[in-house]
């Protein structure tokens, strides 16, 4: 196997949007919403579309922002369908994001009667490429090059470790007892739509430079995987973000390496970073030391030989 | 430019509602004439007539079966599912090409995304009954993860020389507008089968959704029958899938259920209406994508399922908004009437007491009865004009109002009740029913009458005076 | 730990299997990992009114799922006359907690109660009007056969307690097993469901009960099974029911002891 220096990018950036999406996943885990991740990346298109659409430009602030109010929205109307409608929240997620994708689905269709459409680049998600879109810049003299998306996603990681650390103690009262959290004085809901903001805009971001699979996958797998491994909080963030990168890593090499055995080209790092992660996350699920299934396994037959 | 942005990041779910798009581009999106609209009606056109039915069958049949997934609270299982079909189709395209077929035999893929939706399915369920992930995670790894796995799988297949693995991935993606009649009898068989079976295992799923500790205990088989409600959604949306796509069946099986809840409270019902609007939505929704141009018919009939949705959310008969909201203003005009029957009761029992004799229906000082309650000066006014109205009240000036011979014996019983209610409370704390409309059912339906009568008997000795007893003295006046 | 270790039941206590209505040996319950029920032995004659009574977490609904196979043992077996669970199924009946269902559920009381003779009805064959009026008549003789048609939000905690019990009642079964059919009801739910059970025992049915209420327990049950992890104590009433045995299943916890003590005075 060669490894290049582009290589070294793909699973930095990989890496930088895993960890991204992994600190508010495991919120998501536990506030037990998470499809929500799968919710607003589909239902964030009319979003796009309707910024396209008045801006005039494909500007990446004002696509940015388009997506970002509507998957705020996504959460806000999930909220009132099961709240006044009294309908099972995941249905209710289910109605308003594929509502808002078939309504996005539309606009584009209207807006432009020439769609061009790259599907292969589209489909698997184009993390090989991003380091060709390269950001320069200049300071005390020295020029910096970096790809654009690793840059994005650094912001989008900071933003999120930024917001988690001021509101660490509302945050997570909030997603243990809401209740507890609106007598103390917090109000909950801002909370939430503060996390359901930072689902979106990290999805945005995200899968501008990775594709969405792999957004889906970081918001919920690293997450849950800690989850098994470990009961504190803080810990289950640093876990998670650990699990994230080191999906990252293995997924990048093994998209090189398994085609390989078979003398086959690469295949889609976005897509190979998915299925590590979920490699990750099926030792976890057997070896855990508490709740794993072997553990499980062992007390029940220990229990069984003391009975015997 | 632009547009490549947008689809980079939506990637899988346009190509084939596309599809019937860009068939006829070019063409204004309000071109209408009557001719067409009576061609697409009458079903005249074969290929209108094949997609019409189709995704009308197909709503009929997913209304029915989405209505138990919705009450088994499991709607975005199919979001998994789909998605969890994918590593399946892959696979199958391998196994078919190396016995020397061609990988794109229909059947052979469509077995192999139900092998891979419905392993994904059993996986949700493993993970949620051997950690303490919740279903929402279960659902969320099993999706992305399988979906990973097929997108790296069909990229590799791609690469393979001679194997012409072309569109391969579209096959999730649905081609709506391009039905053919093979698709049509396929929809219908699973369709009939599905529909089928959600009525005559209907007893089972509806006990399934409902208890399942309890019909464990007598002996159904509950895992089995869990898996065959799992077995019918992964047809549906297998099938829905390489038709109309994606995201309409992920729509299919959430959003008519969830609409037919707010017109009935009777199961057999919803299934029913489920059905109706599941099958309304794809007939119309398929129709107008054929009488405008540019309107993807997916696209569409999930908006026309929406806009059912929205319709019935807020119209529907049994649990809709308005609904709800005329029997919320109900309630609290109930109880506005019964705080100011109350109070003008009290008036008069003080007045009686102050002149040392029975209580009987006097003139009431309006002035008194604000001091009793947190009134504003208009709402007692309205209040008092209401009951007016009901015959309640006989007359009423500024200063004063005074009860008819009905608002009399309507402000006994509703002391009585109150208090009745109160000493009540007082005595079992620790044992209040909920739920109970604690001003108009009578205490006796509630309570029983034996307690009535402890506490009646009870009230005797407190400081309260004689409240008449409704059922001896104001017989016929209700 | 074994400062409170119970002594086990004389051996001339323990009934022989075959004629107690329910014989649990060795039962061990563990939820992921951490045991709930530790090596309980339990042996209860025909047609009593038993009592499972203990603090909050002892696992008296544990208990009561794991006899009915709800729940996974990690050891022991449980008999019902004599013979497994799974043989004796048709002569089981379950009342769970009214917390473990969705009240919100599209179905009437009515069909409800009906549910009590699926069992009955079998595969695929649809409820008849012959089911209709049994189930009618469970809802007559707990009461509320004028709420038939209701659906089931609409009723109170009480009422919706008592559907449970029709069903049970339509069930018909020669054994009965309650999840804390007495939490939260209104007094005169309470006293039917009373009545009900007493009635059950006069057909020579045994009903197990999870209980709460101290105060009540010398009043209701003819049997008591007193419940901290493990049995601490198990016999008829008047036996077991005493100040020393309760101040060991609640393990010394003031309050507790207090209310125990009152509950003691209220009934003896």
């Amino acid at each position: 196997m060669e490894w290049y220096n582009l290589d070294t990018w793909i699973v930095i950036t990989g890496a930088l949007c895993a960890s991204a999406c992994a600190i508010p996943g495991c919120f998501l885990v536990l506030r037990q919403m998470s499809m929500m991740g799968d919710a607003i990346s589909h239902a964030v298109l009319p979003g796009l579309a309707i910024a396209f659409m008045i801006t005039g430009s494909r500007s990446s602030l004002s696509m940015f922002v388009g997506a970002a109010v509507v998957g705020v929205l996504t959460a806000l109307f999930s909220q009132w369908i099961s709240q006044f409608g009294k309908v099972d929240r995941g249905a209710s997620m289910g109605i308003v994001f594929t509502s808002l994708f078939a309504l996005g689905l539309i606009l584009i269709v209207q807006a432009s009667n020439h769609v061009e459409l790259d599907a292969s680049c589209v489909l698997y998600g184009a993390l090989e490429l991003t380091p060709l879109d390269l950001w320069h810049w200049e300071f005390l003299g020295l020029s910096f090059k970096a790809p654009r998306a690793a840059c994005v996603l650094t912001m989008i990681l900071v933003i999120n470790i930024t917001v988690i650390g001021i509101f660490y103690k509302e945050f997570k009262i909030s997603s243990f007892d809401p209740a507890l959290a609106k007598t103390l004085g917090i109000h909950s809901g801002l909370i939430h739509y503060l996390l359901m903001t930072m689902v979106a805009i990290t999805t945005v971001a995200a899968f501008e430079a990775v594709g969405s699979i792999i957004v889906i996958a970081m918001l919920v797998v690293p997450a849950a995987t800690a989850y098994l491994l470990t009961e504190n909080l803080v810990i289950m963030m640093f876990v998670s973000v650990f699990f994230s990168i080191a999906a990252a890593i293995l997924g990048h090499i093994s998209a090189i390496l398994v085609p390989s055995w078979f003398g086959l080209n690469s295949t889609s790092s976005s897509a190979m970073i998915a299925v590590m992660a979920g490699c990750l996350f099926l030792i976890a699920w057997i070896f855990a030391p508490k709740q794993g299934l072997l553990q499980n396994y062992f007390i029940k037959s220990k229990s069984h030989n003391k009975a015997r | 430019m632009l547009l490549k942005v947008l689809f980079v990041s939506f990637p899988f779910f346009l190509q084939p509602i596309l599809g019937s798009a860009s068939d006829h581009l070019g063409t204004s999106f309000i071109h209408f004439n009557f001719k067409d609209f009576l061609e697409v009606i009458s079903l005249a056109n074969y290929n209108t007539r094949l997609v019409i039915l189709s995704t009308s069958i197909l709503g009929i049949a997913s209304g029915s079966i989405g209505s138990f997934l919705l009450l088994r609270k499991r709607s975005l299982i199919g979001d998994a599912i789909s998605h969890a079909c994918l590593p399946g189709i892959g696979i199958a395209f391998l196994i078919m090409t190396a016995l020397g077929n061609t990988g794109k035999f229909l059947p052979g893929l469509l077995l192999g995304a139900s092998i891979s939706g419905f392993v994904g399915v059993l996986v949700v369920m493993a993970i949620r009954n051997t950690t303490k992930l919740k279903d929402d995670a279960a659902m969320g790894i099993v999706l992305s993860i399988f979906f990973g796995l097929g997108v790296a799988l069909l990229r590799i297949i791609t690469e393979i020389p001679g194997a012409s693995a072309a569109g391969l991935e579209s096959f999730i993606y649905g081609k709506t507008a391009s039905i053919v009649l093979y698709d049509f009898w396929l929809i219908s068989l699973v369709a009939i089968l599905v529909t089928v079976a959600s009525f005559i295992l209907l007893k089972e799923w509806t006990l399934l959704c409902f208890d399942s500790g309890y019909a464990a205990t007598q002996g159904w088989p509950v895992y089995a029958l869990d898996l065959s409600l799992l077995v019918g959604i992964t047809l549906v949306t297998v099938i829905g899938l390489q038709s109309v796509g994606l995201i309409l069946i992920i729509a299919f099986l959430i959003i008519p259920p969830s609409a037919a809840r707010f017109w009935t409270e009777n199961l057999k019902k919803m299934l029913i209406i489920s059905s109706v609007l599941g099958g309304l939505s794809g007939w119309v929704g398929a129709t107008m994508s054929a009488l405008f141009q540019n309107l993807p018919a997916g696209a569409v009939i999930v908006l026309v399922a929406t806009t059912i949705f929205i319709f019935s959310m807020l119209f529907g008969t049994s649990r809709g908004l308005l609904i709800r909201f005329i029997k919320h203003t109900k309630l609290n005009r109930k109880i506005g009437r019964d705080h100011l029957m109350h109070s003008s009761y009290e008036v008069l029992e003080e007045m009686a007491m102050h002149e040392n004799r029975m209580i009987n229906n006097q003139k009431i000082k309006r002035s008194r009865l604000l001091q009793r309650r947190s009134w504003m000066d208009t709402e007692l006014k309205s209040l008092i004009h209401t009951s007016k109205k009901n015959g309640l009240i006989e007359r009423y000036t500024d200063e004063y109002i005074l009860l008819g011979e009905a608002g009399f014996a309507e402000a006994a019983r509703t002391t009585r009740n109150h208090r009745l209610w109160e000493m009540y409370l007082i005595e079992y704390a620790e044992v209040a029913p909920t739920n109970v409309d604690r001003g108009a059912d009578l205490v006796e339906h509630v309570l029983g009458a034996d307690i009535v009568r402890m506490l009646e008997s009870k009230m005797k000795t407190s400081p309260y005076m004689y409240i008449p007893n409704p059922h001896s003295e104001s017989e016929g006046l209700s | 730990m074994t400062a409170a270790v119970p002594a086990p039941l004389p051996k001339s206590k323990i009934l022989n299997p075959q004629s107690a209505a329910l014989h649990i040996q060795d039962l061990t319950v563990a939820y992921h990992s951490k045991p709930v029920l530790w090596d309980v032995d339990l042996s209860i004659p025909e047609a009593k009114l038993v009592g499972i009574v203990g603090p909050n977490g002892a696992g008296k609904s544990t208990l009561i799922k794991a006899c009915l196979n709800l729940l996974p043992k990690t050891s022991g077996a449980v008999q019902v006359f004599g013979k497994s669970y799974e043989e004796q199924r048709s002569m089981i009946g379950y009342v769970p907690q009214r917390e473990s269902v969705d009240w919100d559920f599209p179905v009437s009381a009515l069909e409800v109660v009906a549910m009590g003779l699926y069992g009955k009805i079998g595969w695929f064959r649809s409820v008849k009007s012959r089911h209709k009026k049994l189930a009618k008549e469970a809802l007559d003789r707990v009461g509320i056969a004028d709420l038939a048609d209701r659906q089931i939000s609409q009723l109170s905690g009480g009422q919706q307690q008592r559907v449970f019990l029709a069903r049970a009642l339509a069930q018909d079964t020669r054994v009965y097993f309650m999840d804390e059919p007495f939490a939260a009801v209104d007094a005169a739910t309470e006293r039917a469901i009373i009545e009900l059970l007493k009635e059950f025992k006069s057909l020579g049915k045994t009903c197990f009960v999870v209980h709460h209420d101290l105060a009540t327990v010398s009043q209701y049950f003819d049997w008591t099974v007193l419940l901290n992890m493990r049995i601490v104590k198990s016999g008829p009433t008047e036996e077991v029911f005493t100040r020393e045995n309760l101040s060991k299943t609640y393990g010394g916890k003031l309050t507790i002891l207090e209310e125990a003590s009152n509950a003691l005075r209220i009934t003896h």
